[in-house]
Protein backbone atom coordinates (compact mmCIF):
# COMPACT_ATOMS: atom_id res chain seq x y z
CA UNK A 1 0.00 0.00 0.00
CA UNK A 2 1.54 3.29 -1.06
CA UNK A 3 0.87 6.88 -0.18
CA UNK A 4 -0.99 7.60 -3.39
CA UNK A 5 -2.57 4.24 -4.13
CA UNK A 6 -4.79 1.68 -2.43
CA UNK A 7 -4.29 -1.97 -3.22
CA UNK A 8 -6.61 -4.94 -2.84
CA UNK A 9 -7.40 -8.27 -4.45
CA UNK A 10 -10.72 -9.63 -5.65
CA UNK A 11 -12.15 -12.93 -6.86
CA UNK A 12 -10.29 -15.18 -4.42
CA UNK A 13 -7.08 -13.33 -4.96
CA UNK A 14 -6.98 -13.75 -8.74
CA UNK A 15 -7.59 -10.08 -9.57
CA UNK A 16 -5.19 -7.45 -8.29
CA UNK A 17 -6.70 -3.98 -7.99
CA UNK A 18 -4.69 -0.78 -7.86
CA UNK A 19 -6.77 2.26 -7.00
CA UNK A 20 -5.32 5.73 -7.50
CA UNK A 21 -5.92 7.62 -4.32
CA UNK A 22 -5.31 11.31 -4.55
CA UNK A 23 -8.97 12.34 -4.69
CA UNK A 24 -8.52 15.98 -3.72
CA UNK A 25 -6.36 16.52 -6.80
CA UNK A 26 -8.56 14.42 -9.10
CA UNK A 27 -5.77 11.84 -8.99
CA UNK A 28 -3.28 14.16 -10.70
CA UNK A 29 -0.22 12.04 -11.31
CA UNK A 30 3.06 12.87 -9.62
CA UNK A 31 6.30 10.94 -9.87
CA UNK A 32 5.88 9.15 -6.59
CA UNK A 33 2.44 7.97 -7.64
CA UNK A 34 3.65 6.60 -10.98
CA UNK A 35 6.46 4.83 -9.17
CA UNK A 36 4.01 3.30 -6.69
CA UNK A 37 1.73 2.13 -9.51
CA UNK A 38 4.64 0.58 -11.42
CA UNK A 39 6.00 -1.18 -8.34
CA UNK A 40 2.60 -2.56 -7.40
CA UNK A 41 1.98 -3.72 -10.95
CA UNK A 42 5.30 -5.56 -10.88
CA UNK A 43 4.41 -7.08 -7.52
CA UNK A 44 1.11 -8.36 -8.94
CA UNK A 45 2.90 -9.53 -12.06
CA UNK A 46 5.21 -11.64 -9.88
CA UNK A 47 2.43 -12.97 -7.65
CA UNK A 48 1.47 -16.39 -9.03
CA UNK A 49 -2.11 -16.17 -7.69
CA UNK A 50 -2.89 -12.96 -9.58
CA UNK A 51 -4.17 -13.42 -13.13
CA UNK A 52 -5.49 -9.98 -14.02
CA UNK A 53 -4.53 -6.49 -12.88
CA UNK A 54 -7.09 -3.69 -12.67
CA UNK A 55 -6.12 -0.04 -12.47
CA UNK A 56 -8.89 2.31 -11.36
CA UNK A 57 -9.46 5.86 -10.15
CA UNK A 58 -12.50 7.12 -8.31
CA UNK A 59 -15.95 8.28 -9.33
CA UNK A 60 -14.91 11.74 -10.50
CA UNK A 61 -11.59 10.96 -12.10
CA UNK A 62 -9.42 8.14 -13.29
CA UNK A 63 -6.59 10.66 -13.35
CA UNK A 64 -6.89 14.26 -14.46
CA UNK A 65 -3.41 14.78 -15.84
CA UNK A 66 -0.05 15.41 -14.35
CA UNK A 67 0.79 17.51 -11.35
CA UNK A 68 1.33 20.87 -13.07
CA UNK A 69 2.74 22.53 -9.95
CA UNK A 70 5.37 19.82 -9.66
CA UNK A 71 6.21 20.33 -13.32
CA UNK A 72 6.54 24.13 -13.32
CA UNK A 73 9.84 23.91 -11.47
CA UNK A 74 11.43 21.83 -14.22
CA UNK A 75 14.04 22.82 -16.79
CA UNK A 76 15.05 20.77 -19.83
CA UNK A 77 18.17 19.63 -18.06
CA UNK A 78 16.44 18.77 -14.79
CA UNK A 79 14.01 16.68 -16.84
CA UNK A 80 16.82 15.04 -18.77
CA UNK A 81 18.77 14.15 -15.64
CA UNK A 82 15.81 12.84 -13.66
CA UNK A 83 14.08 11.41 -16.77
CA UNK A 84 10.80 11.05 -14.88
CA UNK A 85 8.86 9.56 -17.79
CA UNK A 86 11.27 6.64 -18.03
CA UNK A 87 9.45 5.03 -15.08
CA UNK A 88 6.53 4.56 -17.46
CA UNK A 89 8.56 2.02 -19.44
CA UNK A 90 8.12 -0.36 -16.53
CA UNK A 91 4.41 -0.64 -17.43
CA UNK A 92 5.44 -2.09 -20.79
CA UNK A 93 7.12 -5.12 -19.30
CA UNK A 94 4.13 -6.34 -17.29
CA UNK A 95 3.19 -9.75 -18.65
CA UNK A 96 -0.27 -10.10 -17.15
CA UNK A 97 -3.31 -8.40 -18.61
CA UNK A 98 -3.94 -4.91 -17.24
CA UNK A 99 -7.40 -3.37 -17.41
CA UNK A 100 -7.98 0.35 -16.90
CA UNK A 101 -11.36 1.11 -15.34
CA UNK A 102 -12.16 4.75 -16.09
CA UNK A 103 -14.80 6.93 -14.44
CA UNK A 104 -14.80 10.67 -14.99
CA UNK A 105 -11.68 12.32 -16.31
CA UNK A 106 -8.78 10.56 -18.00
CA UNK A 107 -6.84 13.56 -19.22
CA UNK A 108 -3.24 14.08 -20.26
CA UNK A 109 -1.09 11.78 -18.12
CA UNK A 110 -4.30 10.08 -16.97
CA UNK A 111 -5.19 9.22 -20.57
CA UNK A 112 -1.61 8.05 -21.12
CA UNK A 113 -1.86 5.82 -18.08
CA UNK A 114 -5.05 4.26 -19.46
CA UNK A 115 -3.38 3.80 -22.86
CA UNK A 116 -0.57 1.89 -21.16
CA UNK A 117 -3.18 -0.67 -20.10
CA UNK A 118 -4.24 -3.53 -22.37
CA UNK A 119 -7.98 -3.01 -22.14
CA UNK A 120 -10.04 0.01 -21.16
CA UNK A 121 -13.51 -0.08 -19.66
CA UNK A 122 -15.16 3.31 -19.17
CA UNK A 123 -18.24 4.67 -17.46
CA UNK A 124 -20.72 6.59 -19.62
CA UNK A 125 -19.54 9.80 -17.93
CA UNK A 126 -15.86 9.23 -18.73
CA UNK A 127 -13.99 11.90 -20.67
CA UNK A 128 -10.71 11.41 -22.45
CA UNK A 129 -8.37 14.00 -23.86
CA UNK A 130 -4.93 15.47 -24.21
CA UNK A 131 -5.09 19.10 -23.02
CA UNK A 132 -1.29 19.53 -23.01
CA UNK A 133 -1.34 21.63 -26.19
CA UNK A 134 -3.49 24.20 -24.36
CA UNK A 135 -0.56 24.72 -21.97
CA UNK A 136 1.91 25.11 -24.80
CA UNK A 137 3.38 21.65 -24.37
CA UNK A 138 2.54 18.14 -25.57
CA UNK A 139 2.05 14.64 -24.22
CA UNK A 140 5.33 13.25 -22.93
CA UNK A 141 4.56 9.88 -21.42
CA UNK A 142 3.59 7.96 -24.52
CA UNK A 143 0.46 9.82 -25.64
CA UNK A 144 1.51 10.54 -29.22
CA UNK A 145 2.84 7.02 -29.75
CA UNK A 146 0.19 4.96 -28.03
CA UNK A 147 -2.84 6.89 -29.26
CA UNK A 148 -1.56 6.84 -32.84
CA UNK A 149 -1.08 3.10 -32.66
CA UNK A 150 -4.55 2.81 -31.27
CA UNK A 151 -6.56 4.98 -33.71
CA UNK A 152 -4.22 6.03 -36.51
CA UNK A 153 -2.44 9.25 -37.34
CA UNK A 154 -5.27 11.51 -38.47
CA UNK A 155 -7.57 10.98 -35.53
CA UNK A 156 -4.64 11.09 -33.11
CA UNK A 157 -3.52 14.43 -34.52
CA UNK A 158 -7.03 15.82 -34.28
CA UNK A 159 -7.34 14.89 -30.61
CA UNK A 160 -3.86 15.94 -29.55
CA UNK A 161 -3.80 19.18 -31.58
CA UNK A 162 -7.20 20.45 -30.57
CA UNK A 163 -6.87 19.39 -26.95
CA UNK A 164 -10.61 18.83 -26.59
CA UNK A 165 -12.26 16.16 -24.48
CA UNK A 166 -14.04 13.23 -26.05
CA UNK A 167 -16.86 11.28 -24.45
CA UNK A 168 -16.75 7.58 -23.65
CA UNK A 169 -19.19 7.02 -26.51
CA UNK A 170 -16.87 8.67 -29.04
CA UNK A 171 -13.83 6.90 -27.56
CA UNK A 172 -15.63 3.61 -28.05
CA UNK A 173 -16.45 4.43 -31.67
CA UNK A 174 -12.82 5.32 -32.31
CA UNK A 175 -11.68 2.04 -30.81
CA UNK A 176 -9.63 3.69 -28.06
CA UNK A 177 -11.60 1.81 -25.42
CA UNK A 178 -13.30 -1.56 -25.20
CA UNK A 179 -16.52 -1.10 -23.24
CA UNK A 180 -18.82 1.60 -21.94
CA UNK A 181 -20.92 0.82 -18.88
CA UNK A 182 -23.26 2.60 -16.49
CA UNK A 183 -21.27 4.70 -13.99
CA UNK A 184 -23.13 3.33 -10.96
CA UNK A 185 -21.88 -0.21 -11.53
CA UNK A 186 -18.54 0.25 -13.24
CA UNK A 187 -16.68 -1.57 -10.44
CA UNK A 188 -18.98 -4.56 -10.67
CA UNK A 189 -18.80 -4.62 -14.48
CA UNK A 190 -15.02 -4.26 -14.36
CA UNK A 191 -14.80 -7.25 -12.04
CA UNK A 192 -17.15 -9.23 -14.28
CA UNK A 193 -14.96 -8.62 -17.31
CA UNK A 194 -11.74 -9.09 -15.35
CA UNK A 195 -13.20 -12.32 -13.98
CA UNK A 196 -13.88 -13.61 -17.50
CA UNK A 197 -10.28 -12.92 -18.41
CA UNK A 198 -9.03 -14.48 -15.16
CA UNK A 199 -10.83 -17.71 -16.11
CA UNK A 200 -8.90 -18.00 -19.37
CA UNK A 201 -5.73 -20.07 -19.51
CA UNK A 202 -3.09 -17.73 -18.01
CA UNK A 203 -0.20 -18.99 -20.11
CA UNK A 204 -2.15 -18.57 -23.33
CA UNK A 205 -3.27 -15.11 -22.17
CA UNK A 206 0.35 -14.17 -21.47
CA UNK A 207 1.65 -15.42 -24.82
CA UNK A 208 -1.22 -13.71 -26.65
CA UNK A 209 -0.35 -10.43 -24.95
CA UNK A 210 3.24 -10.74 -26.11
CA UNK A 211 2.30 -11.64 -29.68
CA UNK A 212 -0.36 -8.95 -30.09
CA UNK A 213 1.95 -6.39 -28.48
CA UNK A 214 4.69 -7.21 -30.94
CA UNK A 215 2.32 -7.00 -33.89
CA UNK A 216 2.64 -3.23 -33.67
CA UNK A 217 6.44 -3.29 -33.61
CA UNK A 218 7.77 -6.13 -35.71
CA UNK A 219 7.92 -6.62 -39.46
CA UNK A 220 5.13 -9.03 -40.42
CA UNK A 221 7.35 -12.05 -41.00
CA UNK A 222 9.01 -11.65 -37.59
CA UNK A 223 5.60 -11.25 -36.00
CA UNK A 224 4.29 -14.37 -37.69
CA UNK A 225 7.33 -16.30 -36.53
CA UNK A 226 6.92 -15.09 -32.96
CA UNK A 227 3.25 -16.00 -33.02
CA UNK A 228 4.05 -19.48 -34.28
CA UNK A 229 6.69 -20.02 -31.57
CA UNK A 230 4.28 -18.84 -28.91
CA UNK A 231 1.61 -21.16 -30.26
CA UNK A 232 4.06 -24.07 -30.07
CA UNK A 233 4.98 -22.99 -26.56
CA UNK A 234 1.37 -23.29 -25.33
CA UNK A 235 1.70 -27.03 -25.98
CA UNK A 236 4.10 -27.25 -23.08
CA UNK A 237 1.32 -26.25 -20.67
CA UNK A 238 -1.03 -28.45 -18.65
CA UNK A 239 -3.75 -25.96 -19.56
CA UNK A 240 -3.44 -26.86 -23.25
CA UNK A 241 -4.04 -30.51 -22.35
CA UNK A 242 -6.93 -29.60 -20.07
CA UNK A 243 -8.44 -27.22 -22.64
CA UNK A 244 -8.40 -29.73 -25.45
CA UNK A 245 -9.53 -32.60 -23.23
CA UNK A 246 -12.46 -30.52 -21.95
CA UNK A 247 -13.39 -29.66 -25.54
CA UNK A 248 -13.47 -33.35 -26.49
CA UNK A 249 -15.46 -34.22 -23.37
CA UNK A 250 -17.84 -31.30 -24.00
CA UNK A 251 -17.30 -29.78 -20.55
CA UNK A 252 -15.98 -26.44 -19.33
CA UNK A 253 -12.22 -26.29 -18.99
CA UNK A 254 -10.62 -25.46 -15.69
CA UNK A 255 -7.27 -23.75 -16.16
CA UNK A 256 -4.56 -23.70 -13.54
CA UNK A 257 -1.96 -21.56 -15.19
CA UNK A 258 0.47 -24.46 -15.44
CA UNK B 1 -29.30 29.03 -3.49
CA UNK B 2 -28.40 30.98 -6.61
CA UNK B 3 -29.97 34.37 -7.27
CA UNK B 4 -31.72 34.55 -10.59
CA UNK B 5 -32.91 37.52 -12.64
CA UNK B 6 -34.81 35.97 -15.50
CA UNK B 7 -36.27 32.90 -13.85
CA UNK B 8 -37.98 32.08 -10.57
CA UNK B 9 -36.93 28.96 -8.79
CA UNK B 10 -38.81 27.37 -5.93
CA UNK B 11 -38.78 24.03 -4.20
CA UNK B 12 -41.78 22.48 -2.50
CA UNK B 13 -42.43 18.90 -1.41
CA UNK B 14 -39.95 17.30 -3.77
CA UNK B 15 -40.93 19.47 -6.74
CA UNK B 16 -38.62 22.18 -8.09
CA UNK B 17 -40.43 24.70 -10.23
CA UNK B 18 -38.50 26.82 -12.67
CA UNK B 19 -40.62 29.68 -14.00
CA UNK B 20 -39.33 31.61 -16.99
CA UNK B 21 -39.90 35.13 -15.83
CA UNK B 22 -39.88 37.77 -18.51
CA UNK B 23 -43.64 38.07 -18.92
CA UNK B 24 -43.48 41.38 -20.81
CA UNK B 25 -41.49 39.65 -23.56
CA UNK B 26 -43.50 36.42 -23.50
CA UNK B 27 -40.53 34.86 -21.67
CA UNK B 28 -38.33 35.05 -24.77
CA UNK B 29 -34.81 33.79 -24.17
CA UNK B 30 -31.95 36.11 -23.38
CA UNK B 31 -28.32 35.01 -23.00
CA UNK B 32 -28.74 35.31 -19.24
CA UNK B 33 -31.92 33.25 -19.25
CA UNK B 34 -30.21 30.45 -21.19
CA UNK B 35 -27.51 30.41 -18.51
CA UNK B 36 -29.89 30.64 -15.59
CA UNK B 37 -31.90 27.70 -16.89
CA UNK B 38 -28.69 25.65 -16.97
CA UNK B 39 -27.79 26.62 -13.40
CA UNK B 40 -31.31 26.01 -12.09
CA UNK B 41 -31.85 22.57 -13.65
CA UNK B 42 -28.32 21.46 -12.75
CA UNK B 43 -28.87 22.54 -9.14
CA UNK B 44 -32.23 20.83 -9.03
CA UNK B 45 -30.72 17.67 -10.44
CA UNK B 46 -28.01 17.61 -7.74
CA UNK B 47 -30.39 18.53 -4.91
CA UNK B 48 -31.38 15.33 -3.15
CA UNK B 49 -34.64 16.94 -1.94
CA UNK B 50 -35.81 17.40 -5.52
CA UNK B 51 -37.49 14.48 -7.28
CA UNK B 52 -39.23 16.27 -10.13
CA UNK B 53 -38.57 19.47 -12.09
CA UNK B 54 -41.35 21.60 -13.55
CA UNK B 55 -40.57 24.22 -16.19
CA UNK B 56 -43.26 26.79 -16.88
CA UNK B 57 -43.70 30.41 -17.94
CA UNK B 58 -44.87 33.52 -16.09
CA UNK B 59 -47.89 35.34 -17.50
CA UNK B 60 -49.67 34.27 -20.65
CA UNK B 61 -46.86 32.60 -22.60
CA UNK B 62 -44.68 29.58 -21.93
CA UNK B 63 -41.73 30.84 -23.95
CA UNK B 64 -41.60 32.78 -27.19
CA UNK B 65 -38.15 31.40 -28.12
CA UNK B 66 -35.39 33.63 -29.40
CA UNK B 67 -36.14 37.28 -29.89
CA UNK B 68 -35.55 37.58 -33.64
CA UNK B 69 -34.59 41.19 -33.09
CA UNK B 70 -31.23 39.69 -32.07
CA UNK B 71 -30.72 37.96 -35.41
CA UNK B 72 -29.58 39.91 -38.44
CA UNK B 73 -27.46 39.53 -41.57
CA UNK B 74 -24.27 39.55 -39.47
CA UNK B 75 -25.34 36.57 -37.38
CA UNK B 76 -23.38 33.35 -37.74
CA UNK B 77 -26.20 31.00 -36.91
CA UNK B 78 -23.96 28.02 -36.16
CA UNK B 79 -21.87 29.98 -33.68
CA UNK B 80 -25.04 31.44 -32.21
CA UNK B 81 -26.44 27.96 -31.55
CA UNK B 82 -23.19 26.49 -30.29
CA UNK B 83 -22.65 29.31 -27.82
CA UNK B 84 -26.15 30.37 -26.82
CA UNK B 85 -28.45 27.36 -27.09
CA UNK B 86 -26.51 24.13 -27.17
CA UNK B 87 -25.16 24.37 -23.62
CA UNK B 88 -28.77 24.72 -22.39
CA UNK B 89 -30.02 21.93 -24.63
CA UNK B 90 -27.25 19.60 -23.44
CA UNK B 91 -27.91 20.48 -19.80
CA UNK B 92 -31.60 19.63 -20.21
CA UNK B 93 -30.80 16.41 -21.97
CA UNK B 94 -28.58 15.10 -19.17
CA UNK B 95 -30.92 16.02 -16.32
CA UNK B 96 -31.52 12.70 -14.63
CA UNK B 97 -34.69 13.62 -12.77
CA UNK B 98 -38.13 13.73 -14.36
CA UNK B 99 -38.84 17.03 -16.12
CA UNK B 100 -42.28 18.40 -16.87
CA UNK B 101 -43.02 21.28 -19.21
CA UNK B 102 -46.18 22.90 -17.91
CA UNK B 103 -46.95 24.65 -21.18
CA UNK B 104 -49.13 27.47 -19.92
CA UNK B 105 -49.46 29.35 -23.20
CA UNK B 106 -47.55 29.84 -26.43
CA UNK B 107 -44.40 27.77 -26.87
CA UNK B 108 -42.76 29.09 -30.00
CA UNK B 109 -39.48 28.40 -31.78
CA UNK B 110 -36.75 27.44 -29.31
CA UNK B 111 -39.44 27.78 -26.63
CA UNK B 112 -41.16 24.82 -28.26
CA UNK B 113 -37.82 23.01 -28.32
CA UNK B 114 -37.53 23.62 -24.59
CA UNK B 115 -40.90 21.94 -24.06
CA UNK B 116 -39.87 19.03 -26.30
CA UNK B 117 -36.71 18.49 -24.23
CA UNK B 118 -38.78 17.76 -21.13
CA UNK B 119 -40.06 14.28 -20.32
CA UNK B 120 -43.72 15.31 -20.12
CA UNK B 121 -45.78 18.15 -21.49
CA UNK B 122 -48.93 19.35 -19.74
CA UNK B 123 -51.25 21.56 -21.75
CA UNK B 124 -54.58 23.37 -21.53
CA UNK B 125 -57.00 24.59 -24.15
CA UNK B 126 -55.15 27.85 -24.71
CA UNK B 127 -51.74 26.23 -25.07
CA UNK B 128 -50.21 26.65 -28.50
CA UNK B 129 -47.08 25.10 -29.97
CA UNK B 130 -45.61 27.03 -32.87
CA UNK B 131 -42.56 25.91 -34.76
CA UNK B 132 -41.98 29.35 -36.15
CA UNK B 133 -38.62 28.63 -37.74
CA UNK B 134 -39.63 27.88 -41.33
CA UNK B 135 -41.63 31.07 -41.53
CA UNK B 136 -38.37 33.00 -41.54
CA UNK B 137 -36.54 30.49 -43.72
CA UNK B 138 -34.71 28.71 -40.90
CA UNK B 139 -34.86 25.18 -39.59
CA UNK B 140 -36.21 24.14 -36.18
CA UNK B 141 -33.24 24.08 -33.81
CA UNK B 142 -32.16 23.50 -30.22
CA UNK B 143 -32.59 19.75 -30.46
CA UNK B 144 -36.03 19.98 -32.09
CA UNK B 145 -35.37 17.77 -35.12
CA UNK B 146 -33.60 15.17 -33.01
CA UNK B 147 -36.19 14.90 -30.29
CA UNK B 148 -39.50 15.40 -32.06
CA UNK B 149 -39.46 12.32 -34.32
CA UNK B 150 -38.51 10.28 -31.26
CA UNK B 151 -41.56 11.65 -29.43
CA UNK B 152 -44.25 11.45 -32.09
CA UNK B 153 -42.83 9.47 -35.02
CA UNK B 154 -41.26 10.69 -38.22
CA UNK B 155 -44.30 11.54 -40.31
CA UNK B 156 -45.92 13.74 -37.69
CA UNK B 157 -42.58 15.30 -36.75
CA UNK B 158 -41.81 16.24 -40.33
CA UNK B 159 -45.25 17.75 -40.69
CA UNK B 160 -44.82 19.83 -37.54
CA UNK B 161 -41.27 20.89 -38.40
CA UNK B 162 -42.03 22.04 -41.91
CA UNK B 163 -45.65 23.10 -42.20
CA UNK B 164 -45.49 25.40 -39.21
CA UNK B 165 -49.19 25.23 -38.47
CA UNK B 166 -49.82 26.10 -34.81
CA UNK B 167 -50.75 23.09 -32.72
CA UNK B 168 -53.38 23.55 -30.06
CA UNK B 169 -53.12 21.94 -26.65
CA UNK B 170 -56.03 19.70 -27.51
CA UNK B 171 -54.42 18.54 -30.73
CA UNK B 172 -51.05 17.96 -29.01
CA UNK B 173 -52.80 15.82 -26.43
CA UNK B 174 -54.66 13.86 -29.09
CA UNK B 175 -51.58 12.83 -31.06
CA UNK B 176 -49.54 12.08 -27.97
CA UNK B 177 -47.21 15.05 -27.69
CA UNK B 178 -48.83 16.13 -24.41
CA UNK B 179 -49.49 13.86 -21.46
CA UNK B 180 -52.48 15.68 -19.96
CA UNK B 181 -54.99 18.17 -21.30
CA UNK B 182 -56.24 20.27 -18.43
CA UNK B 183 -59.12 22.70 -18.06
CA UNK B 184 -57.76 26.24 -18.02
CA UNK B 185 -59.28 27.09 -14.63
CA UNK B 186 -57.88 23.93 -13.06
CA UNK B 187 -54.37 24.49 -14.42
CA UNK B 188 -52.36 25.19 -11.26
CA UNK B 189 -53.93 22.36 -9.29
CA UNK B 190 -53.59 19.91 -12.15
CA UNK B 191 -49.91 20.76 -12.67
CA UNK B 192 -49.24 20.43 -8.95
CA UNK B 193 -51.09 17.12 -8.79
CA UNK B 194 -49.21 15.67 -11.75
CA UNK B 195 -45.85 16.92 -10.46
CA UNK B 196 -46.65 15.55 -7.02
CA UNK B 197 -47.42 12.16 -8.51
CA UNK B 198 -44.15 12.11 -10.45
CA UNK B 199 -42.19 13.27 -7.38
CA UNK B 200 -43.54 10.23 -5.53
CA UNK B 201 -42.17 7.77 -8.05
CA UNK B 202 -39.01 5.67 -7.69
CA UNK B 203 -36.81 8.47 -8.98
CA UNK B 204 -33.73 6.38 -9.70
CA UNK B 205 -35.68 3.89 -11.80
CA UNK B 206 -37.28 6.80 -13.65
CA UNK B 207 -33.90 8.33 -14.37
CA UNK B 208 -32.63 5.03 -15.78
CA UNK B 209 -35.60 4.74 -18.12
CA UNK B 210 -35.04 8.21 -19.49
CA UNK B 211 -31.29 7.76 -19.69
CA UNK B 212 -31.59 4.77 -21.98
CA UNK B 213 -34.94 4.91 -23.76
CA UNK B 214 -34.44 7.75 -26.21
CA UNK B 215 -31.03 6.50 -27.35
CA UNK B 216 -32.37 2.96 -27.63
CA UNK B 217 -34.16 4.19 -30.75
CA UNK B 218 -30.90 4.28 -32.65
CA UNK B 219 -28.94 1.51 -30.95
CA UNK B 220 -28.54 -2.06 -32.12
CA UNK B 221 -30.83 -4.42 -30.21
CA UNK B 222 -27.97 -6.26 -28.50
CA UNK B 223 -26.49 -3.03 -27.17
CA UNK B 224 -29.84 -1.84 -25.92
CA UNK B 225 -30.35 -5.17 -24.15
CA UNK B 226 -26.97 -4.86 -22.47
CA UNK B 227 -27.88 -1.36 -21.27
CA UNK B 228 -31.16 -2.76 -20.01
CA UNK B 229 -29.32 -5.40 -17.97
CA UNK B 230 -27.04 -2.81 -16.38
CA UNK B 231 -29.89 -0.38 -15.72
CA UNK B 232 -31.97 -3.11 -14.11
CA UNK B 233 -29.03 -4.06 -11.90
CA UNK B 234 -28.81 -0.44 -10.74
CA UNK B 235 -32.55 -0.25 -10.12
CA UNK B 236 -32.38 -3.58 -8.32
CA UNK B 237 -29.91 -2.07 -5.85
CA UNK B 238 -32.21 0.82 -4.85
CA UNK B 239 -34.09 1.18 -1.58
CA UNK B 240 -37.19 1.84 -3.66
CA UNK B 241 -37.00 -1.61 -5.18
CA UNK B 242 -36.86 -3.16 -1.71
CA UNK B 243 -39.78 -1.00 -0.65
CA UNK B 244 -41.71 -2.01 -3.77
CA UNK B 245 -41.20 -5.69 -3.02
CA UNK B 246 -42.09 -5.24 0.63
CA UNK B 247 -45.26 -3.30 -0.21
CA UNK B 248 -46.25 -5.92 -2.76
CA UNK B 249 -45.90 -8.67 -0.15
CA UNK B 250 -47.82 -6.66 2.42
CA UNK B 251 -50.47 -5.74 -0.15
CA UNK B 252 -50.08 -2.01 0.48
CA UNK B 253 -49.06 0.99 -1.62
CA UNK B 254 -45.28 1.49 -1.76
CA UNK B 255 -43.80 4.65 -0.32
CA UNK B 256 -40.82 5.51 -2.49
CA UNK B 257 -38.03 7.77 -1.28
CA UNK B 258 -36.22 8.22 -4.58
CA UNK B 259 -33.11 6.30 -3.60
Amino acid sequence: MGKFINVRTEAEGTIGVIELNRPKRLNALNRKMIEEIASQMEAFDNDPRIRVIVLQGNERAFAAGADIEEMMKESPLSFELADPFAIWDRFMSVNKPVIASVSGFALGGGFELALHCDLIIAAENAQFGFPEVNLGVMPGAGGTQLLTRSIGKRKALELIWLGEHISAEVALELGVINWVVAPEIIEEETMRLAGKLADQAPIAVRLIKEAVGKAEDLPLQDGLTLERKNFYLTFDSADQKEGMQAFIEKRAAHFKGE
Amino acid sequence: MEKFETVLYEKKAGVATLTLHRPDSFNAFTPLMNKEIIVAVTDADRDSDVRCIVITGAGRAFCAGEDIGNVDEHTNHATFLRERYHPMVKALRVVSKPTIAAVNGVAAGAGMSLALLCDFRLVHHKTKFVSAFMEIGLIPDSGFIYVLPRLVGYAKALEIATLGRPISGKEAFEFGLATELVEFNEWDDAVAAFAGKIAGMPTKAFSLVKRYMMDSMHLPFEEALEQEAQAQRIAGLTEDHQEGLQAFREKRKPKFVGK
